[in-house]
């Protein structure tokens, strides 16, 4: 007879041995990117390409550099967090430490890059 | 594959499942779709990376911004922005699908192998349409 309930022999399993948050904020900021990526793609889109005064003139409105904040923060967080759980299947050890801090330092920099190059634009 | 378990002795290392030769093994929707979601989610980071460079040599000078542009609109920066694209509208439309699976609607293998021809149809129209749409 198990005296064990089977969520307490189910826990800790996975790859990561954890998920439950994880999870709940992929679906979080899957969401939010959802509503917020088709009028920022049209945005980016359209502004690629122009000038560089049309480009400075674009990401000093409200509306694009708002949405262009909101997308590389949700984005990068969304992208750092899967691909963790990426690396979580495929690799193990010193290697998936060494991977994972790569991706979530990397997001960083992205966002930091194109907040700053926001921030020059629109202040 | 029937066969050959039909085939194998009962008793012994023969009578263990057999795992799919690689050369029979015929590719699968829910497989392909599934893989097609992390391959996207990652290879966009090329165009992430190209796009916020864009940006920060637009915020710095016009010298800056005409190096990073030549490099954006150049056949170069065609294939990575079209690239990156596509791969968010099919990242965009398997991500739906996994917020539907997640209700625990779709998952039967009819449903769930329809629902992966119209993210890899739908990523596809998408793409054109929003490169028409931004021209």
């Amino acid at each position: 007879m198990r005296y064990l309930t089977p969520r307490k022999r189910a826990e800790g399993r996975g790859a990561a041995h954890h998920g439950a948050e994880h999870h709940w904020a992929m679906t979080v900021s899957s969401v939010g990117l959802a509503f917020l990526l088709p009028l920022w793609l049209y945005i980016f889109g359209s502004a690629l390409g122009g000038t560089r005064e049309a480009v400075l003139e674009t990401f000093a409105r409200p509306l694009p550099a708002i949405l262009t904040a909101l997308v590389l923060v949700v984005g990068m967080r969304h992208f750092a967090m899967g691909a963790t759980t990426m690396i979580e299947d495929y690799a193990r050890g010193t290697n998936r430490k060494l991977l994972i801090i790569f991706v979530i330092a990397l997001s960083w920099v992205i966002a930091a890059t194109g907040l700053f190059a926001l921030a020059r634009m629109a202040l | 594959m029937a066969d050959a378990k039909r085939a194998a002795p009962a008793s012994g290392s023969g009578a263990r499942p057999l795992s799919p030769h690689l050369q029979v093994y015929r590719i699968q929707m829910t497989s392909v779709s599934s893989i097609l979601t992390r391959i996207t989610g990652s290879a966009m980071m090329v165009g992430v990376i190209l796009g916020v460079w864009w940006l920060l040599a637009a915020a710095t000078s016009d010298a800056y911004f005409a190096r990073a542009d030549a490099v954006a609109t150049s056949w170069f920066g065609d294939l990575v922005f079209t690239g990156s694209l596509w791969a968010v509208w099919y990242h965009y439309l398997a991500g739906l699908r996994h917020l539907y699976f997640d209700s625990g609607k779709g998952l039967d293998i009819p449903t769930a192998e329809k629902l992966g021809w119209v993210c890899i149809i739908g990523s596809v129209v998408l793409t054109v349409i929003t490169i028409l749409l931004v021209q």
